[in-house]
């Protein structure tokens, strides 16, 4: 471990955890708010350690939808971090295998970005660094879960204090934070009609299948658009 | 332990393997592969925004005028200022809606 490389690591990641914190907060409140119990919360963001997921997650279970498909919607949600390790790859080849098992677990969005402009900025990307950038964000996460999960405790009747609306406007936010990238608007909007036409002719939950396959389809579908871009694009607006 | 929390349990722990998964995934890919066909490209760059756009049409459509209302607001406010503020804004507008209008 190299102290110096571990402290610039913690500095980079620290307005990153800054402006997640909410997002924590808002997660352990919600979960609670949607039948989870304030361990159940605190261990979902230190196992699972994605917040939009857990977003999902929550937004499904409380809806009571089956098991499986609650973790096919993580794991659809979370398919982009496939793009990053691959990406990343080439950064973190001197990692040993230990090393990489971590540094695989702890690579959220904002750490995928980061890794991938030091690297090709001509920046070592240490493991030290790595660690410290990740662990000032991780645990934090983990805190602010249980904050926002203790005070989501006291609340009474969540739609009187206006929470349901958080959940769709949080997703709403995440989908506007993709809005730049290829094919946005065709696959939005085909998901939607899917989802809603899914919605009123399935029912729930198959709204989620149902639309995101139509997106996915069409999106493979469409003949390939040029791009200069060097792999892909970290999500803007999530923690 | 009753059996509804311990399956909550075991969806937790199975989201985060599936998490895990598509951490580690993209790096066995690639090591495998060297490059990921384009249409397969294209296609797992459309999965976030496909799937997530699935919870917000329909409460969209579903949800009632006040939803429906304080999503319109946070999505003009969403096409310049952060998730955050967002969310704010979007909050106030349900809750005029529901306790000072309706």
């Amino acid at each position: 471990m190299n102290r110096d490389d571990f402290r610039a690591g913690l500095r980079g990641g620290f307005p990153v955890m800054l402006s997640a914190s909410p997002f924590g907060a808002l997660f352990g409140a919600l979960a609670v708010d949607n039948g989870f119990s304030v361990a159940d919360a605190v261990f979902m963001s230190a196992t699972v350690y994605a917040g939009a997921s857990q977003m999902v997650g929550i937004e499904l279970f409380g809806n009571n939808v089956q098991p499986w498909l609650v973790v096919l919607s993580v794991f659809a949600v979370n398919f982009r971090h496939v793009l990053y390790s691959a990406s990343i790859a080439k950064h973190i080849r001197h990692f040993t295998i230990i090393q990489k098992l971590l540094a695989f677990f702890l690579l959220v969005d904002p750490q995928y970005a980061e890794t991938e402009q030091r690297g090709e900025r001509g920046l070592p990307v240490t493991f030290s660094w790595y660690l410290g950038f990740a662990l000032v964000i991780y645990f934090p996460w983990i805190l602010n879960t249980l904050i926002g999960a203790l005070f989501g405790q006291l609340i009474g009747d969540p739609k009187a204090i206006g929470l349901d609306v958080l959940l769709p406007i949080y997703f709403l936010g995440l989908v506007l934070g993709f809005r730049k990238r290829d094919r946005f608007l065709p696959v939005v909007a085909t998901s939607a009609v899917a989802s809603v036409a899914a919605m009123h002719f399935v029912g729930s939950p198959w709204h989620v299948s149902i639309g995101a396959l139509a997106g996915i389809l069409l999106a493979a579908i469409l003949p390939p658009e040029h791009r200069l871009r060097q792999g892909p694009a970290p999500v803007e607006k999530e923690a | 332990m009753d059996a509804q929390h311990l399956n909550l349990l075991y969806v937790i722990v199975a989201a985060a393997l599936a998490t895990y998964a598509t951490r580690f995934g993209g790096y066995v890919l690639i090591t495998q592969l060297k490059r990921i066909p384009p249409r397969l490209e294209a296609a797992l760059n459309a999965v976030p925004a496909a799937v997530l756009t699935t919870l917000v049409a329909p409460a969209f459509v579903y949800g009632g005028f006040d939803v429906a209302a304080a999503m319109f607001v946070a999505f003009a406010i969403g096409l310049r200022f952060s998730t955050l503020r967002m969310l704010l804004v979007g909050w106030v507008a349900v809750m005029v809606i529901r306790h000072v209008i309706l």
